[in-house]
């Protein structure tokens, strides 16, 4: 009955202003309880967008969401008419999707991604479309045409990227939930840095259908949200075959809530890049953290795994191959503006991309980067036979200033170097808050990585990390 | 016999190879759900989607029946087909080419080592691979502006890329050999290859040897829609290089366009200005594989081909392989004739005789018809005489009275109701009556 309690004293707590820190699992119990309305949160979540407008978060706000809201509601659909906030590389129908670069600035989507249309279909409503790095080329937000977003924990700094528009929409409590992509650490960097969750599932567990493809072999959409049991919900709407996309999984999605609380006893967890020279001042401060699986009965060690640094070299090299493939298709001949507004980052990456795969350089490039991405994947799976679990720090480090990318043309791949080992071997992440510097009010996060699949696993110890911790500022059902 | 052409003696052997591009037919389009008939489309772009436009998002599923009719095709030429295949994207920039990339099969082709029989001689096949056709540009003045206008009917419809060793001999054999791919094309049912739609397109590859060795060079005419342009452009390229060659210098690798009026090739793009493709794996479609028992599957699954067709027909019912050659056309023809020998050798009728007859009524071979209606047809015709056209004008005109509903289907597009109107015109009075006269007559009435 303490539960009760809590939530109980949470509703009172709350006055009709900050209904919008609401979670998802919080706002559908009390809307279900016909505690608050529906009327109410969309108040409070369209005060905090204007009071945070000086962020730069929305690109663009859909007039349609209350209406939407509404019937969703009304047809006792699972997500309620929840407001969603949606990274602007997911097409949606007759609402602008721009993917931040001016070449889209007049693009209005005759159809929604697979995700939006099965988000609307479990009764979830588009808020708005969130700022992110144009094309999702970058890790601050800072490449977008619209400018950068600001951090909602210190406006001083950058909220990370690509999906730097959605972490910061959750973190300022502008919306219940979130989407974002990522490609390697676009979820998880921009998460750990805004202090949220964020959640980049198994390659192919969620369709790309209907999002701007970035680097195909990639591209993750996921769930960005305030605890790990929203993303565990917010996943389940979103994930499944899709006859539109090839490549995503034909198997049944697992319930994600089944096993969610069951805790990490007995799991063998492997510490990943703690020997990095780079991050000792860093993994310093999270060591006390880190106790906590110990504490909760799971075994964790150190684990040698191959060099990090290698996969920065990867991950450039198909990435940018891929980018220049998949922009090549924005001419401004049938839809968009032509490529003269293309931006300095996307030319950097089209001409990078351009070379590797040219005649005579192939081999050097792009053929040699698909070996060792063999590599990793044998790694991986070496010590996936020995762990059940592998754990990180998101990134390098806390959140930098706003401006930090100028002249920084790897800036990017720098600061996702710990994700890019498992991202171009299509493995599952999350990252969950697990420090706070009191003077900055900056965020570290904490990586957790499971084999292919098996989602479940990462959500039911990202849940038990959060809950046994003090860093989520919303999961306080103690 | 094909008579052999008079050509001035020359020191060189042609050395070509041939490329043949068909589409195929198959219920939709490549890479999406989007209706595969761009030359029966009333407006352009109206199968469309985004995926064959290439909008943001959009992502390609490759069509099971095209690889199917793919691999049938490659086993029909004696191919061997891949177990493990993959698309790639080929890039290059085109109004036409909505992705700016094409996808196709860079070094997985879907069937590789094959030959074909023609009568100078064997030929092998490199590959046959499956790739994705591009719009159609249409270049116009409108109210006097010179405009592009680009149709993405075709954009995205399965296209098969069937490609040889330079084993052709003689501008008569590559022309042979192009005409016994579409003949098999079309015996399997899986492309109309309309050259003068450009549902064939053929490109040929022709260099000089001067001692039976591979020359170092080739240059590759494009872009060649018939047969006799074929040969045509074969024997003038022949002709040029050998003139060059003589005169010491060494023809240039080299992109030529043929000239129909002038029956000629001409100089399009140099080595030097080559494009250069950036082919990598397709991301977004997984590789295909085959097991070994599946490969065998699809061989066991080929119907009889029309060279085992020939043999067969020679030895069980003894028919001129000249006879054979014009009548093994489709599946579903030989099903029908196979059934036609067999009730003719029953009733004792001449093979070879019926056979002509056949072909010289080749108009009557209509999807509905049965070997019964084949037989009497030809008995009727060479055993009765002709009726009288007054007796026959009054039936059918009665026949069509009595059938407005079927008559209106016929006008509005409906041919093959010819063959409903002939059942009914001879079952009522003239039963004997000459197919061929009845058929004429009614199609003459029902078009006036």
């Amino acid at each position: 009955m303490m539960v009760f309690l809590w939530y109980q004293e949470l509703l009172i707590e709350m006055n009709h202003k900050n209904l919008n820190s609401l979670t998802l699992v919080q706002a559908l119990k009390a809307l279900a309880d016909k505690q608050i309305s529906l009327d109410e949160i969309y108040e409070s979540v369209n005060s905090a967008i204007k009071e945070s407008q000086k962020l730069n978060i929305y690109l663009t706000l859909n007039p349609q969401a209350r209406v939407q809201a509404k019937k969703a509601y009304q047809a006792h659909l699972p997500l309620a008419g929840l407001p969603i906030a949606v990274k602007d590389n997911y097409c949606t129908k007759n609402l602008k999707t721009t993917a931040a670069s001016l070449v889209l600035d007049n693009f209005i989507p005759q159809f929604d991604a697979t995700v939006i249309y099965r988000l609307k279909k479990a009764g979830g409503v588009v808020l708005g479309k969130t700022n992110m790095d144009a094309w999702a080329h970058g890790s601050s937000t800072e490449t977008s045409d619209w400018g950068p977003t600001l951090n909602p924990r210190n406006p001083k700094y950058l909220p990370g990227g690509s999906s730097g528009g959605t972490t910061a929409a959750v973190a300022a409590n502008t919306c219940i939930a979130g989407l974002g992509t990522e490609t390697a650490g676009s979820i998880r960097q921009p998460s750990a840095w805004c202090g949220v969750v964020g959640l980049k599932p198994t390659y192919g567990r969620v369709s790309r259908s209907g999002i701007v493809a970035m680097a195909s072999s990639t591209d993750s959409p996921g769930p960005i949200t305030k605890t790990v049991e929203d993303a565990a919900l917010m996943l389940q709407q979103m994930a499944g075959h899709d006859e539109a996309d090839s490549t995503t999984n034909p198997q049944a999605v697992p319930n994600f809530g089944q096993d969610l609380k069951k805790g990490v006893k007995g799991l063998k967890i492997g510490l990943l890049y703690s020997d990095v020279p780079e991050l000792k001042k860093v993994m310093s401060l999270i060591e006390p953290e880190l106790k906590t699986f110990e504490r909760l009965g799971a075994h964790l060690e150190p684990a040698q795994a191959l060099d990090p640094h290698y996969a920065i070299g990867v991950y450039t090299i198909v990435q940018r191959a891929e980018v220049s493939s998949n922009l090549a298709r924005y001419t401004g001949i049938r839809y968009g503006q032509d490529r003269s507004h293309l931006g300095d980052e996307a030319r950097r990456r089209i001409m990078l991309g351009t070379f590797t795969l040219s005649k005579g350089y192939a081999d050097r490039y792009y053929t040699t980067a698909q070996k060792v991405r063999s590599l990793y994947r044998r790694d991986f799976a070496k010590l996936f036979s020995k762990y059940d679990l592998l754990i990180s720090l998101s990134n390098p480090g806390f959140a930098k200033k706003v401006g930090a990318t100028k002249g920084e043309a790897m800036f990017g791949e720098l600061e996702d170097m710990l994700l890019e080992p498992s991202s171009i071997v299509g493995l599952p992440g999350i990252n969950v808050p697990c420090y706070r510097d009191d003077k900055t009010n900056l965020y570290l996060g904490l990586n957790i990585m499971a084999p292919m699949w098996r989602e479940d696993l990462i959500l039911r110890s990202g849940w038990a990390f959060e809950q046994a911790t003090d860093w989520n500022q919303w999961a306080k059902a103690k | 016999m094909t008579t052999q052409m008079t050509k001035q003696p020359s020191k060189y052997q042609l050395v070509c190879g041939l490329e043949i591009h068909a589409e195929l037919k198959t219920k939709s389009k490549m890479f999406c759900g989007c209706q595969n008939d761009p030359f029966g489309a009333q407006q352009p772009n109206i199968y469309t989607c985004p995926v064959c436009l290439g909008m943001p998002g959009g992502l390609p599923v490759a069509n099971k029946q095209a690889i199917e009719r793919t691999i049938m095709l490659g086993l029909a030429l004696n191919c061997r087909i891949s177990l493990f295949s993959k698309f790639d994207r080929k890039h290059y920039f085109y109004p036409d080419l909505p992705k700016g990339y094409q996808i196709s099969q860079y070094d997985q082709p879907f069937c590789y080592n094959g030959w074909v029989e023609t009568s100078q001689g064997r030929v092998a096949i490199t590959r046959v691979h499956l790739e994705e056709d591009t719009g159609k540009l249409l270049h116009k003045t409108i109210e006097g502006k010179k405009v592009s206008l680009v149709d993405f009917n075709r954009g995205g419809v399965p296209l098969v890329e069937i490609v040889t060793e330079p084993d052709i001999k003689s501008a008569e054999q590559a022309k042979e050999l192009a005409q016994t791919l579409r003949q098999m094309i079309r015996y399997l049912n899986i492309g109309d290859c309309n050259m003068e739609q450009g549902g064939m397109r053929l490109e040929a590859n022709v260099s000089l040897s001067a001692d039976g060795q591979l020359p170092d060079y080739k240059t590759e005419v494009k872009n060649i829609n018939s047969f006799r342009f074929l040969e045509q452009a074969i024997n003038f390229e022949e002709v040029r290089q050998a003139k060059l060659l003589d005169q010491g210098q060494a023809p240039v690798q080299e992109t030529r366009g043929f000239d129909a009026v002038k029956g000629e090739t001409f100089s399009q793009r140099t080595k030097e200005t080559t494009a250069d493709y950036r082919y990598f794996p397709e991301p977004d479609i997984p590789p295909l594989r085959f097991t070994p028992i599946q490969a065998e599957h699809l061989q066991a699954s080929l119907p009889e081909l029309p060279n085992q067709v020939l043999a067969r027909w020679q030895k069980e019912f003894g028919l001129d392989p000249q006879l054979i050659h014009r009548l093994v056309i489709s599946i579903s023809q030989t099903q029908l004739l196979d059934k036609v020998w067999q009730k003719a050798q029953e009733k004792q009728v001449a093979l070879n005789k019926l056979a002509v007859w056949i072909i010289n009524h080749q108009k009557i071979i209509t999807p509905q018809i049965t070997a019964d209606q084949v037989m009497a047809g030809f008995l009727n015709q060479t055993q009765t005489e002709q009726v009288d056209e007054t007796k026959l004008t009054q039936v059918i005109n009665q026949v069509l009275a009595d059938h407005p509903a079927e008559v209106k289907r016929y006008l509005a597009g409906e041919k093959k109701l010819l063959g409903f109107f002939i059942g009914q015109v001879k079952t009522l009075v003239v039963s004997g009556a000459d197919i061929a006269q009845v058929s004429q007559a009614i199609s003459r009435t029902l078009n006036n």
